[in-house]
């Protein structure tokens, strides 16, 4: 049978399917790690996640009598959501989190595509403020469970904070003149791996930062290792699912506003914050390169996305660095997603054929 | 590795499947028992036919005349009867008369192989010749070559650019035509240079056909034409005259306007080549070189026949059918049309039949998500999603006021898309209500 269509008749490769696939293993890395730092339980917390979002998916799909389960998109909202989680979650608390993700974020707009918040920053923001507590009680990592063990009982008080609310807590307490966030760590003895210890007398990079990046400390199951995470969004970059305009208009916007302006509240002034600690702690890669990213909440123009990072940069600090929460990335992405929708208005790409002809040229 | 030119804004990189038809010399076809020819072979006015049906034509005779200033004649490709007069559908879904042809003898092929002496032509007389040769843009849009050629008193010509891009997948009739032909097609482009007198003479060429740009590169040095060869980076939709300009000259048509209007003038390779038979061997416009290729013909190839050939004779003369096909185009498979009827005529536009199945399912369309890639695609620099959502939604106005107009249809954003929208499809729709609605 012949089949008459318009053109093109030729299609590149690409399918919203694929791309969601892709998406999930590039987060494959950073899981692996998790698991393997926060034990079986990390598994289990993201398991759950994906079940219920897309299981959620699902009872819409009846609802809208269209199945889109196979399009991928709820397994990616639903890995986000449990990498998003500490390890030691209550479990009804992903639940809640990828089915507000799902039904309320996601489908009250009319599904895939029609958002205007990332589903699963949504669905973590709606539980962090939930469940405060629970949300903010992290465990250390296998690698460093066993030192802290050891080592001295300074840290105590603040054995269920990341780095981010230690440093936080401690400055809003602690004697801090002319102290940086590492000399921080090193005051108060903040426990640190071996690996990171050995690694940093050969090549003269602080332990602490080190830790940070290769992903020994407390945080989320996902979050907790720049280094996959960076492999991770790397390869989206390379095969061609996100463009590099927002993660590095992110990333680059942060570590310059945090170094200019970084010390204040330190009171060391301006120029004297550190400029690349920062990057690896907290949900700040992960949130670069697959949170921000997000198609839908985006702009659509590569101008729109460097001006939507560079948002996402300002506030992250701003939170940050002023704020009462320690972490500022879900809030900061969020922020930027309202905007989006302004962004893609007044940011346009240049049209063909409207530049004023140059008369030297010819022409008219 | 030399740095080869390009247009910047946008683009995309289909498997160019050339290799099919590549190897394959250009074939005369045995002469098909019926000749279809119908009278709208051209952008602009259907030509008005002069023949009636029982009247007997000999090859090349004029059998249409131009019927206003867009529009183009129209001369017999054999000699033969004509045994009726009928509505066909082209395979751009134009309907409109035809003359059906029943060629008598095939041995009379010595007409039009005597040169004529062209060199004391004024380019007034060289233009009016052009204009009764019936020459058409061969590439695809068929604008009649006497109006593109037309330089309104007042206006220069820079730049003459030949276009030998062919961007489009599948496609190889230009490229084996410049293989062949490639003095004859040096020699029309300083016709034309002659009619238009350009300061500049190009040639842009992709990078997927460096052997054609060697061969012209040795015979300009051989006679020393002033015609500069430009290889260009491969990337569709280069061979449309837009994106050639801007890659060979750096100049931008505006919108809504014709190459002249900054001084350029773009002939497609296969054109030049008529011009030149036209002008040298008093040879109407009656035959092309036709690509039939695709993964469901026997032995893809390139074909000369003559203009009102049915599709059913070429792919015949391909060797059949290997597979029953899913889908046929006349033309390339980013900007042809798809047809159903074997018995679809050429027409002078026809650069290809192509003949295809798709091995892989196509991916189910999922809602937009906002991914850019079209608009990161469109090298007008269009916004195909909200166009697409307007469209949707009804909004034809808006469609409009949103520059709906510069869309020109070539593809990259549709071929972009993850989620398998029909953007084009509802680009042409759009402009059509857009159209009707003001």
């Amino acid at each position: 049978m012949i089949k008459v269509s318009s053109s093109p008749h030729f299609h590149s490769k690409q399918s919203t399917s694929k791309i969601m696939y892709l998406v999930s293993i590039a987060l494959c890395p950073a899981l692996i790690w998790g698991v393997y730092s926060f034990g079986l339980r990390a598994l289990l917390v993201v398991a759950v996640s994906i079940a219920t979002s897309v299981l959620a998916e699902y009872l819409f799909g009846l609802i809208s009598k269209e199945n889109t389960i196979a399009d991928g998109s709820a397994l990616v909202t639903g890995l986000l959501v449990g990498l998003n989680m500490s390890s030691n979650v209550p479990l009804f608390i992903p639940i809640i989190a990828s089915a507000f993700a799902i039904i309320v974020v996601k489908w009250t707009f009319g599904g895939l595509g029609c958002n205007w918040m990332n589903p699963a920053l949504g669905g973590r923001v709606f539980v962090f403020f939930s469940f405060t507590s629970a949300m903010n009680h992290f465990v250390l990592p296998n690698s460093l469970a066993a030192i802290d063990r050891v080592s001295s009982a300074s840290v105590d008080s603040l054995t269920s904070a990341t780095s981010l609310t230690f440093l936080k807590t401690t400055l809003s307490t602690g004697d801090i003149s002319g102290m940086n966030a590492i000399s921080m760590f090193q005051n108060q003895n903040y426990p640190v791996t071996q690996f990171a210890q050995s690694l940093s007398e050969k090549i003269g990079i602080n332990p602490y930062t080190l830790d940070a990046f290769f992903g020994n400390m407390r945080g989320c199951i996902g979050e907790v290792s720049a280094l996959l995470l960076l492999i991770g969004g790397i390869f989206l970059i390379v095969t061609k699912v996100i463009t590099w305009h927002i993660p590095v208009s992110y990333l680059v916007s942060y570590a310059l506003f945090n170094w200019v302006f970084g010390g204040i509240p330190y009171g060391t002034g301006a120029f004297s914050g550190l400029l690349i600690d920062p990057l690896f702690r907290g949900g700040l890669m992960l949130g670069a390169f697959f949170m921000a990213t997000d198609y839908v909440t985006s702009p659509i123009t590569p101008k729109g996305r460097l001006i939507f990072g560079i948002g996402c940069g300002f506030f992250t600090f701003l939170f940050r660095s002023f704020g009462s929460l320690a972490e500022g990335v879900s809030l900061a992405i969020i922020l930027m997603n309202i905007v989006t929708p302004t962004i893609d208005r007044f940011v346009k790409p240049r049209k063909f054929g409207y530049i004023k002809p140059d008369k030297s040229k010819g022409g008219k | 590795m030399p740095k080869f030119l390009t247009f910047k804004k946008g683009g995309v990189h289909p498997d160019d499947m050339k290799a099919l038809s590549k190897g394959s010399p250009i074939q005369r076809i045995t002469m098909p028992k019926e000749i279809v020819i119908s009278m709208s072979q051209h952008l602009g006015a259907p030509a008005a036919c002069i023949k009636q049906k029982g009247d007997s034509v000999r090859k090349g005779e004029l059998i249409g005349e131009a019927s206003s200033f867009i529009s183009a004649n129209i001369h017999s490709p054999v000699s033969g009867k004509i045994v009726d007069i009928r509505k066909v559908t082209l395979a751009n879904s134009v309907s409109c008369d035809a003359l059906v042809i029943e060629p008598e003898s095939d041995d009379d092929d010595t007409s039009f192989e005597s040169p004529i002496d062209y060199t004391g032509f004024s380019s007034e007389e060289l233009l009016q010749k052009v204009k009764e040769s019936g020459l058409v843009g061969m590439g695809g849009a068929t604008f009649p070559m006497n109006v593109k050629l037309s330089v309104p008193i007042g206006k220069k010509v820079d730049y003459l650019v030949l276009n030998g891009v062919e961007c489009e997948p599948y496609l190889t009739a230009d490229y084996t035509l410049m293989k062949e032909k490639t003095e004859e097609i040096l020699l029309g482009a300083m016709i034309i240079a002659r009619i238009v007198n350009p300061k500049f003479i190009k040639l842009g060429i992709e990078a997927n056909k460096m052997d054609c740009v060697a061969l012209f590169n040795e015979v300009i040095e051989r006679k020393g034409y002033p015609i500069e060869v430009i290889p260009l980076k491969m990337k569709y939709p280069q061979g449309d005259e837009k994106q050639l300009l801007k890659a060979t000259t750096g100049r931008e048509i505006p919108s809504g306007k014709l190459p002249l209007d900054i001084g350029s003038i773009v002939c497609n390779v296969g054109t030049v080549y008529a011009t030149y038979q036209a002008i040298t061997f008093g040879k109407p416009l009656f035959e092309r070189v036709v690509t039939v290729s695709g993964n469901c013909i026997s032995k893809p190839g390139n074909f000369l026949a003559p203009i009102g050939t049915k599709v059913c004779d070429l792919i015949e003369a391909a060797g059949g059918f290997a597979f029953e096909p899913e889908k046929l185009i006349s033309g390339g498979p980013m900007m042809g049309f798809s047809f159903w009827d074997l018995d679809t005529p050429i027409t002078k536009g026809t650069s290809g039949i192509l003949a295809i199945r798709f091995d892989e399912k196509p991916a189910r369309q999922t809602n937009c998500i906002h991914c850019g890639k079209c608009v990161a695609a469109c090298p007008i620099g269009l916004e195909p999603t909200r166009l697409y959502n307007l469209i949707k939604n009804g909004k034809y106005a808006a469609a409009m006021a949103t520059d709906l107009m510069d869309c020109k249809e070539c593809g990259c954003c549709a071929f972009s898309c993850p989620a398998h929208l029909p953007l084009v499809q509802a680009f042409r729709m759009g402009k059509k209500l857009g159209r009707v609605k003001k």
